[in-house]
């Protein structure tokens, strides 16, 4: 039987790709999929913990967490086409306009 | 145990795969079918309710979105450089120096989640019912349910004038 | 009641401030002198009901609030009428008004607003040197002292677009400043060592003890009153602003440096005559001062071609025999020389403002002469004020300044007996002299004389009226045991027979007349003779011109290194360098660390990403750790 550390061990790694994503690609959109890695494994600890504890606030918090993920890729996705119609390009080092 | 580990094979490769593809379709399909697993996992842990979300949000929902955009966007390939057969870990800036964060991350994180108290065998029976999560959510939970709605409608809003095209 | 003796100058002072420019000269100057007058008769009035009193109970004190109270430093604005204040008060309001009536007519070639100006700086000055002799306690004569000094700066400035005005002004203000810094820290000592301020209470505390022998704390405190003294009244070594002042107009100069501001350091003594009874060695030094002043003021005045300077050079001289009347203890004869002071000088000043004034503009006496006939009345009343000064029996000066070398000459202070007859004769010398050169003589200018119109005229005729019978008033030392309470001293009644009185008395007119004649002399008879003096003693002549080089030696000694240290060390060192530098150095910290700071922002949002994530996993690492 899958213990909870068993489960704590995947979503660590799951979440360490999902940072190592956020730096290593150069496309805007793969970053927002990287992020929504790292949310997905914060939700598989969420619900081992719950499940570990007996109660349903795990799957609550999931719950809500999936919510506020759809919002931020929705609004996420926004900026990016306001992006790319300023510079015709997914390039995140193309954007550093915010410099000293 | 076999399954756990199948599934956790499946959602680990594809999200390697999601970070090292150089077609962002190819990632988002990819990363379909690390939900998917994700998915599984999640009827292993009894929740049932939870899963059946994650494949219809975030499977469903989400990640078309992101299709729609990436075709809408007719998003070109990522620039092909020389160092980008190299090695993740051996490339320069940011990139290496992420990477490494990344490892020593997940070093971290696994010994912290492993660290404390029992082995965590999960005790058994006590599943929570669709109705019950229902139940507490519309009682307990009830103004965090209101304000995520809020949220939505925020984040409507403000998609759509962030993307806005100006009529010139 | 007495309020409103210096109250009615300050209402003048302030309707002529805020609407004198708008009202007709006419109106401004009826205020102004109204308001004179008006002091003058409520004086009249207060001194009335003080002679009903008693010899020995002749104060009217009153209280009018309590102006300081700060733990055990108590200080009310109370004025008080003594025999003392008395006299002072009806010469302040009396000459004053006179000279008030005299400007109307010698100002009138101002504009409108200066005219209004002039009359309320003249209307302030009034009330605040009422205020000085009136007041009851330190503290409020201080507020006189100050505000006359104040006024005496507005007025010599009053011409402020002539630079010499100006620094003339700043000159008078300086120095009196200087001389104040003695005032306040003998106030202060008096302060700590009686516990009040009041005179009448410092009076009775100290009237049990003896005096001092040796140079003590009264001593310290009447010493640095003094030095105050020679500020405000133009002694050795503060007199060098006297002089200058003559920039203002000459009503100016006939009010403040003749007969009122100048003689306040006197007052001032007087009013503490006690005190400074008991520090017979602050006495001996304020003699020596006196008279010292008074020949050398004396000696420059013999040789100045301006008429102004040379009555300011005379001024500065009578004050000395004032001092000098004080430090051989005679307070009496000082105030009394201070009264038929007050009357002659200010018509000899007013006299030559009308000749100034009759030859439009002209004060060099070498170009004046033979006016005796063109201006008749202003050449009677200024040969009048002339014999007087020179001390010729029967006119006023000639009571005064006889009583003051009667009472040093009986004392025993020999040589400064003898040194004041010396200058009497000066002063009858450089007097006359200048009658001579202005009224005698071939004419030598050419413009067109009128003499003084009536409203100067009237002044000039009160004040020479004034010159002769105001010294009767001190016969048989009448003045003097009036004036007794108010010094709280026995005066020791001269017991040097009237043997010496007369054969003394007879010196002195002895004196005048030689003096008189000596000037008939050189300047009338044969100018000729005057010329090759001063050609023989040219070097001592020069000397003498130039005012024995004080104001030169003082600018070198004093005004030139201070000038120096400030601009090359606290300007150029302290204030740019350090301070400047200090806050600029801040500055400039702050700029260089944000210009390396600034450099964190590099615009990749990666880097960004990185340095969040490096942070997440250091504090995990952290927590992980403890």
């Amino acid at each position: 039987m899958p213990t909870l550390n068993h489960y704590l061990l995947l979503s660590a790694v799951l979440f360490a790709i999902g940072t190592a994503g956020v730096f290593v690609r150069r496309n805007v959109i793969t970053i927002l999929l990287s992020i929504e890695i790292m949310l997905n494994a914060v939700n598989l600890t969420f619900v081992a913990f719950g499940r570990a504890m007996g109660s349903a606030d795990g799957q609550i918090i999931v719950f809500f967490v999936m919510t506020v993920a759809a919002a931020e890729a929705a609004v996420g996705l926004a900026i990016v086409i306001a992006l790319f119609r300023h510079r015709e390009s997914l390039n995140p080092d193309m954007f550093t306009q915010l410099k000293w | 145990m076999i399954i756990f580990y199948v599934f956790a094979a499946v959602a680990v490769g594809a999200s390697l795969l999601v970070i090292a593809q150089r077609n962002p379709i190819y990632s988002v399909l990819l990363l379909i079918a690390s939900f998917g697993a994700l998915s599984g996992l999640y009827v292993m842990l009894d929740a049932p309710f939870v899963a059946v979300i994650q494949i219809v949000i975030y499977a469903g929902a989400i990640m078309v979105l992101f299709l729609f955009v990436v075709m809408l966007l007719n998003a070109p390939h990522e620039e092909t450089e020389a160092d980008e057969r190299r090695h993740i870990l051996l490339r320069s800036g940011p990139l290496r120096f992420g990477a490494f964060l990344a490892v020593v991350l997940a070093c971290e994180l696994g010994w912290a989640l492993t660290r404390g108290g029992e082995s965590g065998v999960f005790a058994g029976g006590s599943t929570t019912s669709v109705a019950a999560i229902g139940r507490s959510l519309f009682t307990d939970y009830a103004f965090a349910f209101e304000v995520t709605s809020v949220l939505i409608l925020v984040a409507m809003v403000g998609a759509v004038v962030l993307a806005h095209r100006e009529r010139a | 009641m007495l309020l409103l003796i210096p109250l009615l100058p300050f209402l003048g002072f302030l309707l002529n401030a805020s609407v004198g420019r708008r009202i007709s000269k006419a109106a401004a100057g009826a205020v102004a002198c109204a308001a004179m007058a008006g002091s003058f008769a409520v004086s009249l009035a207060a001194v009335w009901s003080l002679m009903a009193l008693g010899p020995e109970a002749r104060v009217i004190t009153q209280p009018f609030f309590s102006w300081i109270t700060s733990g055990d430093f108590n200080v009310a604005f109370t004025l008080r009428l003594d025999p003392l204040a008395a006299v002072m008060i009806l010469v302040v309001s009396g000459i004053g008004a006179l000279i008030h009536i005299y400007s109307t007519a010698y100002m009138h070639e101002e504009s409108d607003s200066e005219f209004a100006r002039y009359f309320s700086y003249l209307n302030l000055f009034a009330a605040f040197m009422l205020v000085l002799v009136l007041g009851s306690n330190f503290l409020v004569m201080f507020v006189g002292w100050e505000g006359v000094g104040l006024c005496s700066y507005l007025l010599i400035g009053f011409w402020y677009q002539k630079k010499s005005a100006t620094d003339a002004g700043k000159k008078a203000f300086i120095v009196n400043r200087i001389g104040d810094v003695g005032f306040v820290l003998g106030v202060l000592l008096i302060f700590v060592h009686f516990g009040t301020l009041d005179f009448l209470e410092i009076a009775q505390s100290i009237a049990p003890l003896a005096p001092e022998t040796a140079f003590g704390t009264i001593s310290v405190i009447t010493l640095l009153l003094f030095i105050g003294a020679t500020g405000k009244s133009a002694q050795i070594p503060l007199f060098v602003w006297l002089p200058d002042a003559m920039e203002g107009p000459t009503p100016v100069s006939a009010l403040i440096h003749a007969a009122t501001m100048v003689t306040a350091g006197v007052y001032m003594i007087g009013r503490n005559a006690l005190l400074f009874s008991h520090a017979p060695q602050t006495l001996t030094i304020v003699a020596i001062v006196g008279v010292a002043t008074a020949l050398m003021a004396g000696t420059i005045g013999l040789v100045q071609n301006d008429i102004k300077r040379v009555l300011a050079y005379s001024t500065v001289s009578q004050l000395g025999y004032m001092f000098l009347a004080m430090g051989v203890g005679a307070y009496g004869a000082g105030i009394f020389h201070l009264y038929t002071h007050a009357f002659f000088k200010a018509l000899l000043f007013l006299g030559s403002g009308a000749v100034i004034h009759a030859l439009s503009g002209e004060q060099d006496l070498r170009r004046m002469g033979g006016l005796k006939k063109d201006l008749p009345i202003t050449y009677w009343t200024f040969l009048i004020g002339s014999l007087a000064i020179a001390g010729v029996p029967g006119l006023a000066g000639f009571f005064s300044k006889d009583e003051i070398l009667f009472r040093t000459f009986a004392g025993g202070h020999t040589l400064l007996w003898t040194i004041g007859l010396l200058t009497s004769l000066l002063t009858a010398i450089y007097m006359f002299r200048l009658v001579f050169l202005a009224f005698y003589g071939e004419r030598r200018h050419q413009s067109h004389l009128h003499d003084a119109p009536p409203a100067m005229a009237i002044a000039l005729i009160v004040l020479a009226i004034g010159s002769v019978v105001a010294g009767y008033a001190g016969l048989s030392g009448r003045f003097e045991r009036f004036l007794e309470p108010s010094f709280g001293l026995h005066a020791e009644e001269a017991t040097a027979g009237a043997g010496l009185e007369t054969t003394l008395m007879a010196a002195s007119s002895i004196v005048a007349v030689a003096g008189i004649g000596l000037a008939v002399f050189l300047f009338l008879k044969r100018r000729a003779a005057a010329d090759r003096l001063a050609e023989q003693f040219a070097g001592l002549h020069r000397v003498l011109e130039h005012k024995y080089y004080v104001d030169e030696i003082y600018d070198a000694a004093l005004v030139q290194p201070i000038h120096i240290a400030s601009r090359e060390g606290l300007w150029k060192i302290v204030d740019v360098r350090m301070i400047d530098g200090a806050v600029n150095g801040v500055a400039e910290a702050v700029r260089g660390g944000s210009e390396i700071l600034r450099r964190l922002q590099t615009g990749s949002v990666r880097a960004y990403a990185a340095s969040l994530f490096l942070g997440v996993v250091m504090v995990l690492g952290y927590y992980l750790w403890r």
